[in-house]
């Protein structure tokens, strides 16, 4: 398995041009406040334009490396920086033909190319950069971690074209790993062949198809008798919304009250959309489903989504956390801490999962759809224990409108402007109402504020 | 013996194609058959080797440990002599035959001399394998003057060399400007100005009539009469196609071999790429345009094209492309010049202090650059004239900038 680095990533729009970076870098490299000497090129705005920029990209199949007739560059195996050796170099100039970056470029001043070397993980321009305009991205760390690790999955689920719970269950499960034994009650999951048919299962760990109603308990059942025989798995729960917040609340309920030692995890793609698509207690206020249609009398659902997750942290749950495939980085900093809390404790994941086919979204945008969840504040993301509180993990401080958000998607498509301006309402308040749990638990706890 | 993966040739095109097959088969056998006694080594650093900046054993692209970790089977000085697809089979000059699934000809190009009445009487030299440059470099260390026939890349790169190493040099070059295939009259006279300040005598438009012995060096006599007296005799007048060993093989040849765009040669299972290679030019027709980037673009689609990638990209044709530096000044050319009406020349620099500029633009998009002394990103050049980007709405920005403008727009694409 090839391995993943660490890079620069640049927001042009929070770049206000102010330099600062090619200031650090050229006193880095150069010891100089002379910008000609940096190797991070802010290049200024034009009329109408954002700030564009010229840096190496430390590219994985890099042409400057391959132009070079010297060997005097290099793809480092262990940095993933693309190394230039000064003793090798005969500035031939022939790798700034390979690049169409401008991230390897001659440089009058100092008399050959030049081009950044990532201050070896510690770049200098990240740091001085007063708007967090550039950023050290470390999103490598969580292909380096697991995707060498066995998928517990098999090859070939049939999920839907642009389904996201693949993707889920996968990630999960691969950290989660061998040791554990998954519920999953009727819905996509197992509709997808996980829990499999004619003896064999699309799993390679203990799967069992609970029923809607039973999941929470079966599963602490189980997972009481593995601690019984000494054995030492997680048990996990991958569930729908529906088997979570409607036929299978009771049970839920009931062990997150127990605090039974299992990992639950809701996906939520508001609604039944393995049986047709008919509403569920978690679907939004608005959405067409088969079972809140648009027509002369109903314009989609008329009743608002219960707040499952918050209903969560109200039981006594070890943990509750909302995630979203589009934030990865995020759900996988809140499994790791779920998987640790379920050894002891109840641990309760809501991920969002829009549905391309239930939902009328094009198969090709569904992590665009999650990203528009959180920019738009429709789908907060946060966090909850009961001795810390309530805490954004990814608090969005000037939201996208709503509207840009439902417009992406078919089953709002009929909505009013009235609709519209209902739901915004909505997210507003909602926000308000965690904004409210966040400032309580930081006047609990002074020292966990955010 | 047999490989399931055969390439002819070590150098940029061989190495990529090499590179392409391991990211998509990691097992299938492969072979690196090179006439050469080194390790790979890329051609263009030669005149560096000459020059002493870089050692001959430091120049290495791969060494045996990364031949080894890949499992590729190099195998130095074996001479394919020739190649017979029928039986998907080739013959050393050692008498081995090798049997091949998939063949790639990167065979390179050999010096091409000058018909120069005499040449066969005199001691002279050439530049394009590791032995000649140590053997010239070896040379220079007895010479006092020297002779170089050819102002290409190569011949004014050594006879720069020699000028450092106090050697009396003349520069001889049968077409009316130095680095004509690059450089456009007025660029090439700022290179051949700072050439004769450092003491090398250009003779332009000039050529070889005869040479003969004279002590252990020779006597030339020009085409104008005059005679020369040097201790040493350069040929650079440019390559040839390495294609003799294919004669009877089947494999379609012109000047090189007939490629189409992802490297096939008119046989199954039998590739080529670089400089042995005929194939797309951007403007139309099958060229072959030496340079090391074509060699490198052209052996990675050929290697990814061997080993059944569906992913790859044909190629998009040869873009004459060249950077250069000279006594510490840097020219660069990417693209070609004017060929005839419609096309927008905008020149501007300063001449006199060897700045220079001349950009050619047709129908709104970047046909060629040139600048000297004047940095551009070529990597950047390139890809507009590739891309074929609209330049008109920025066209006064980028006459006036080409590197800030050029900047700019592939930043917005890649962003």
């Amino acid at each position: 398995m090839g391995k993943c680095f660490s890079t620069l990533q640049f927001h042009t729009s929070r770049c206000d041009g102010c330099g600062d970076c090619m200031t650090a870098c050229a006193q880095a490299k150069a010891n100089t406040d002379d910008q000609a000497y940096s190797r991070i090129h802010i290049l200024p705005k034009t009329a109408g334009e954002v700030v564009e920029l010229a840096l190496c990209r430390q590219c994985a199949d890099p042409i400057c490396v391959m132009n070079c007739p010297s060997g005097a560059l290099s793809k480092n195996g262990d940095t993933g920086v693309i190394d230039w050796a000064e003793s090798k170099c005969v500035n031939c100039l022939l790798c700034t033909a390979g690049c169409a970056y401008a991230g390897i470029v001659y440089e009058a001043k100092v008399g050959h190319v030049a081009k950044c070397d990532l201050c070896d993980g510690d770049p200098a321009c990240v740091k001085v950069c007063p708007s967090e305009a550039i950023e050290y991205r470390t999103a490598a760390r969580i292909f380096n971690a697991y995707a060498g690790k066995e998928d517990m999955f098999c090859r070939g689920l049939s999920a839907c074209h642009g389904c996201n719970s693949e993707l889920l269950i996968r990630h999960t499960m691969r950290m989660v790993g061998p040791d554990s034994v998954v519920a999953a009650p009727p819905g996509c999951i197992p509709g997808m062949g996980t829990v499999g048919y004619n003896g064999q299962t699309g799993a390679k760990v203990p799967i069992f198809h609970s029923l809607l109603t039973n999941t929470a308990t079966m599963l602490a059942g189980v997972k009481m008798q593995y601690n019984r025989v000494g054995r030492d798995v997680t048990a996990i729960a991958l569930a729908g919304d529906g088997g979570t917040s409607d036929a299978g609340f009771q049970s839920v309920s009931g062990a997150a009250e127990r605090n039974d030692p299992i990992l639950f995890i809701c996906v939520d793609n508001e609604g039944y959309m393995n049986t047709g698509m008919q509403s569920s207690g978690v679907t939004p206020y608005g959405s067409w489903t088969s079972t809140t249609p648009v027509g002369g009398q109903m314009q989609g659902k008329r009743t608002e989504a219960k707040n499952l997750p918050i209903i969560m942290t109200m039981h006594n749950c070890s943990y509750v956390a909302t995630a979203s495939t589009a934030f990865l980085e995020d759900y996988y900093a809140k499994l790791e801490k779920a998987i640790k809390v379920a050894k002891t404790g109840m641990a309760y994941l809501h991920v969002h999962a829009p549905c391309p086919t239930g939902w009328r979204f094009p198969s090709g945008i569904t992590t665009e759809v999650c990203r528009m969840q959180v920019r738009t504040n429709f789908v907060a993301l946060w966090e909850y224990d009961p001795e810390n509180g309530l805490r954004f993990t990814h608090p969005v401080d000037r939201p996208e409108p709503v509207a840009d958000y439902l417009k992406m998607i078919g089953k709002y498509r009929h909505l009013s402007e009235e609709q519209i301006a209902h739901i915004q309402r909505t997210v507003d308040e909602k926000i308000t109402y965690l904004r409210q749990l966040t400032v309580m638990a930081a006047t609990r706890h002074p020292a966990s504020v955010h | 013996m047999r490989s399931k993966y055969m390439i002819v040739g070590s150098s940029h095109a061989a190495l990529e194609a090499a590179t392409a097959i391991r990211l998509i088969d990691a097992d299938g056998t492969l072979t690196l058959l090179t006439r050469d006694a080194h390790l790979p080594y890329s051609p263009t650093i030669l005149p560096y080797v000459v020059s002493g900046r870089s050692q001959p054993d430091n120049v290495v692209l791969r060494d045996q440990a990364y031949f080894n970790d890949n499992a590729i089977v190099f195998v130095p000085g074996a001479t394919v002599v020739s190649i017979d697809p029928a039986q998907s089979s080739l013959r050393l000059a050692s008498g081995d035959t090798w049997r091949y699934d998939r063949l790639l000809i990167a065979t390179g190009a050999a010096p091409m001399l000058p018909p120069v009445r005499g040449l066969t009487d005199v001691p002279f030299h050439v530049l394009r394998s590791l032995d000649d440059a140590i053997n010239l470099r070896q040379a220079m260390g007895q010479a006092r003057s020297a002779i170089v026939l050819g102002a290409g890349l190569i011949g004014m790169h050594t006879a720069e060399n020699m000028a450092k190493a106090d050697i009396a040099v003349t520069v001889v070059e049968l077409q009316s400007h130095a680095l004509a295939g690059y450089f456009e009259p007025r660029a090439s006279a700022i290179i051949e100005r700072t050439f004769a300040r450092n003491g090398i005598s250009m003779l332009m438009g000039q050529t070889l009539r005869s040479v003969e012995r004279k002590g252990d060096g020779c006597l030339a006599t020009l085409a104008d009469g005059q005679t020369i007296a040097a201790d040493l005799l350069l040929l650079c007048t440019g390559v040839k196609p390495n294609i003799g060993f294919l004669n009877g093989s089947g494999i379609e040849v012109d000047t090189g071999i007939l490629v189409d765009d992802l490297m096939r040669t008119n046989l199954p299972n039998i590739w080529a790429a670089g400089d042995v290679a005929q194939a797309r030019g951007f403007w139309g027709g099958k060229v072959i345009n030496g340079i090391l980037p074509n060699a490198v673009g052209q052996g990675r689609i050929a290697g990814l094209g061997m080993a059944d990638d569906a992913g790859v990209t044909p190629f998009a044709g040869v873009v004459p492309l060249n950077t250069y530096s000279f006594f510490g000044q840097q020219a660069i050319s990417v693209g070609r010049g004017s060929t005839g009406s419609g096309f927008e020349i905008e020149e501007c620099g300063n001449e006199a202090d060897g700045v220079y500029r001349h950009i050619v633009l047709k129908d709104g998009q970047l046909v060629g650059i040139a600048t000297i002394n004047d940095f551009i990103d070529a990597g950047i050049m390139w890809q507009l004239i590739l891309r074929g980007t609209d330049l008109s709405p920025v066209k006064a920005e980028f006459i006036a900038n080409p590197q800030l403008t050029g900047r700019r727009l592939m930043s917005q694409t890649w962003r």
